[in-house]
């Protein structure tokens, strides 16, 4: 297990390196740069700008600059904020997108397993089609979708929710709501078909057989093995949804990390697209080997073997 | 049925131990809640303004956008300040005096201005300032706003020494400015964010990083700022350190950072904010209807207008780009396409810069170049027809080039029409991301292209000065001698009247002999201020001031 986990740590490293290496090459192969603006600067002022950030060496000399400080934690200044850090941006950023990450995938978790499983429980009864036609809404409705139209009915016409920022538990509704969406109706349609799935099995009728009650077939068979499917699905979602969702963020006004990284996009920051794709692929990486550690204690089919 | 529920209840009993597990430590909640915004002193004036997103810096030699210098304009304060009719009254300086050629200005300063620490403003804090502002390490973007002072352009290109620019500090209260050439609208500039004083200590204790901090950010200004929430919101309180304090009416402004435009729009109306200037450009209509909702129709000086590549053909023929331009129904696109209440433009310099009588502007003294109020199609026929293409036949395949946002898109769609309909002119549009769209339309990359200029200031050149030859912002490449001659004589002499008739004449090479763009539009600022807000100035350049706000009825 030992060597296993060093193997995929280090297999980790490589990934990010290459990561790294990539976004690099792809951000600097875009055309325009940190400092164009709609009013062209004047040619040595734009040099001024340039050299101030070091953007006039050559680009393999930056790209080991960027090295250097990257190996000291050090992401680098903001280049559309000038005296900010992309370690700053991201302090700041990374706490508000997880709150709000983290009620999203409590209200997911909550709503969605059980739905599913009542769905899978109660198949082609009534609760089963209400939670099928409310699964298949969720999917197909964009969240910003749903944003607009939360914001339209509960701010502009009833009153009672603010639209807009991230102050008190009355903001906060709106926005877990809009971004939770998706996910819960995607967990429990898996959850689901991975119950119906597991209901069918043999060991389930033998558990039946021996004579348990269905509720003991339920709940000490079957739900173990379905949540298998839902958590190789969750580590890379927990990590989608606690980095931030640029729609959601923009739109309610948080300020974010999802906001952040679409921004720095079309600003060209070279070192803030650089520090955000840096933290959110370190944060994909680790829990994706998280999810793959748990595996061992709630499937015992899996063994980390060398 | 009872065991059912025993089997739901359980379930859900187990997935909130999943749920723990999965998102243990995740959550840290960040609290930035304002309790004083909640729990205000009844006879406190507080006034909310969305301020859009987040300003990139508060710095004012650093700033270049309209978002921070809404901040600077409250926590700085320059020379000479401008009243509600952009007219420059008096600011540190209590008063000055110019030379007769118009190059040597001398600023008496005030000797009771102080910084929000309670130091005095001095000259040497305005001649730090321009130096920091215009010396090349510090990068700034908006430095050629100095390059009106002597040597301010040599120094910021390397060619000079700080010790060679135009700038004496006399003594503690009197600073003398030496110019490159007279400019008549130098008060304007002096009154530029750009040239606002900055504390040396503090710069050089702090780096970049004195203006992204509550606490390092010192100014001299009516507003101090107490709190700063990035992407959220900049909280100021009234500067009791400033020296004409009692005239400034406001406690407390929050400067809220929402960027969505119906976000913006709903929490003006569900009362979360006081002031917008951002809304969904089809929700206008509704409000300028409603007596109630505080929309008002701003001036903004500026033009959006489209580029013909002057350099290439089919459009390096002026008949073309004459053709084209007359081909459009001006009036038919702010009313149908547009839809915010923009001036159909008639000229490239709009309404709002005056001519050489103040009481007259340079846009009324010249008269149009066309009829706004329809396509002027027999004579873009014409126009066609004598360059070689009668009714469009054997006219190349061109393209109009925009970026990528709905509302270009609508503008493109309605120009591709109008060509067709009125020319028989087949025009391809094609759409790029904003940064790649600059770049190719500043190479001369494109057939026709859209294009839109804000003005720095209150005078005609910060719009005629775009289109000489070796101007970086002249997309259109256009190229003519005679109207750089215009434009340099301009820029040269010390007569007003001879200096607008200079600008008049260029306009009229550029317009009525060239076509080199075709104007569609004059900007408008549509902004909205809850009912009884009174004092509020929206100065033309975009700029919102709240310094003499106040609630009519608090």
């Amino acid at each position: 297990m030992t060597k296993y986990i060093l193997q995929r740590v280090i297999a980790m490293i490589l990934t990010m390196i290459v990561v790294i290496t990539v976004t690099f090459i792809l951000m600097h192969a875009i055309p325009g740069g940190p400092f164009a603006s709609e009013k062209n600067l004047p040619p040595q002022i734009k040099a001024n700008i340039e050299a101030k950030y070091g953007l006039n060496k050559p680009l393999y000399q930056q790209y080991f600059d960027y090295w250097a400080g990257l190996l000291k934690g050090d992401l680098g200044p903001s280049y559309k904020y000038p005296g900010r850090t992309v370690n700053d941006l991201i302090g700041d950023g990374f706490p508000i997108s997880a709150e709000l990450g983290s009620y999203a995938i409590l209200v997911m978790l909550l709503i969605g397993i059980p739905a599913g499983i009542i769905s899978a429980l109660r198949q082609y009864h009534w609760q089963d089609n209400v939670v099928m036609v409310f699964a298949t809404l969720g999917v197909a409705v964009p969240g910003f979708v749903l944003a607009t139209l939360l914001i339209y009915v509960f701010s502009s016409q009833l009153g009672i929710l603010p639209a807009a920022r991230w102050l008190s538990w009355q903001h906060k509704i709106m926005p877990t709501i809009a971004l939770s969406a998706y996910n819960v109706s995607f967990i429990a349609r898996l959850t689901r078909s991975s119950m119906l799935d597991v209901m069918s099995q043999d060991y389930i009728r033998t558990a039946r057989a021996k004579g348990l009650s269905e509720a003991a077939v339920v709940i000490k068979h079957a739900l173990k093995n379905s949540l298998i499917p839902i958590v190789t699905v969750l580590g890379p979602l927990i990590a989608a949804v606690l980095t931030g969702s640029f729609v959601i963020e923009k739109i309610f006004a948080i300020p974010g990390l999802g906001r952040q990284f679409v921004d720095s996009v079309s600003n060209r920051d070279y070192t803030t697209i650089m520090g955000v794709t840096i933290f959110y692929g370190a944060f994909l990486v680790i829990m994706n080997l998280i999810v793959d550690i748990v595996y061992v204690f709630i499937d015992p089919r899996i063994k980390l073997a060398d | 049925m009872r065991k059912k529920s025993l089997v739901v209840l359980l379930a859900v009993l187990m997935v909130i131990s999943v749920a723990i597990a999965g998102c243990g430590g995740g959550s840290q909640p960040q609290q930035q809640t304002e309790q004083a915004q909640q729990t205000e002193k009844p006879k406190e004036i507080v006034i909310r303004y969305n301020l859009g997103a987040q300003p990139e810096t508060i710095d004012p030699a650093l700033n270049s956008a309209v978002d921070g210098a809404n901040v600077i304009l409250h926590t700085f304060e320059g020379l000479v300040n401008l009243d509600e009719h952009q007219q420059p009254v008096p600011g540190v300086a209590e008063k000055w005096d110019v030379s007769d050629d118009g190059l040597v200005w001398t600023f008496h300063l005030r000797n009771n201005a102080k910084w929000s620490d309670g130091q005095p403003v001095t000259a040497k804090d305005f001649a730090y300032a321009w130096k920091r502002a215009l010396d090349p390490a510090t990068g700034a973007e908006y430095a050629y706003q100095l390059y009106y002072i002597k040597n301010g352009q040599a120094f910021n290109e390397g060619n000079a020494t700080a010790d060679d620019l135009g700038i004496k500090v006399v003594d503690d209260y009197t600073i003398e400015v030496t110019l490159e050439a007279p400019t008549p609208y130098m008060l304007q500039i002096f009154a530029f964010p750009t040239l606002f004083p900055v504390r040396q200590d503090i710069v050089e204790k702090y780096g970049d990083k004195w203006a992204q901090q509550a606490d390092s950010y010192i100014g001299n200004g009516a507003f101090k700022v107490t709190e700063m929430a990035y992407q959220d919101h900049i909280t100021m309180l009234k500067n009791e350190n400033y020296w004409n304090k009692d005239a400034i009416k406001p406690d407390k402004l929050i400067f809220t950072e929402i960027v969505d435009e119906s976000t913006i729009l709903a929490s003006y109306e569900n009362g979360e904010v006081d002031v917008i200037d951002t809304m969904p450009s089809e929700e206008i209509a509704r409000m300028q209807n409603d007596p109630n909702s505080g929309f008002v129709l701003g001036a903004n000086l500026g033009t959006y207008y489209i580029d013909f590549n002057n350099q290439k053909a089919p459009f390096n023929n002026p008949l073309v780009r004459k053709a084209f331009s007359l081909a459009i129904d001006r009036k038919a696109i702010v009313e149908n396409v547009t839809k915010g209440g923009q001036l159909p433009a008639d000229a490239f310099v709009g309404p709002g810069f005056p001519d050489a009588d103040p009481t007259k502007q340079f846009h009324d003294v010249q008269g149009p170049f066309y009829d706004v109020t329809k396509a002027n199609i027999e004579e873009a026929k014409k126009a066609l027809a004598d360059a070689g293409y009668p009714d469009g036949k054997g006219f190349p395949k061109v393209t109009y080039l925009y970026n990528e946002s709905q509302g270009h898109q609508n503008i493109a769609q309605a120009l591709q029409e109008m060509w067709k309909q009125n020319l028989g002119v087949e025009v391809e549009l094609a759409s790029q991301e904003w940064q790649v769209f600059q770049e190719t339309r500043r190479r001369g990359d494109y057939d026709i292209a859209r294009d839109g200029w804000l003005a720095d200031y209150t005078d005609p050149m910060t719009m005629l000065d775009l289109f000489t030859s070796n101007s970086g912002n002249n997309n259109a490449q256009y190229k003519n001698p005679e109207y750089d001659a215009l434009i340099d004589k301009a820029k040269k002499t010390n007569n007003e009247a001879e200096r607008m008739q200079a600008m008049h004449d260029a306009q009229q090479l550029l317009l009525g002999q060239d076509w080199a763009i075709a104007p569609l539009y004059f900007y408008t600022d549509p902004y909205a201020a809850k009912p009884g807000l009174k004092g509020m100035i929206a100065d033309p350049l975009g700029f919102k001031r709240f310094h003499f706000a106040y609630w009519e009825n608090q």
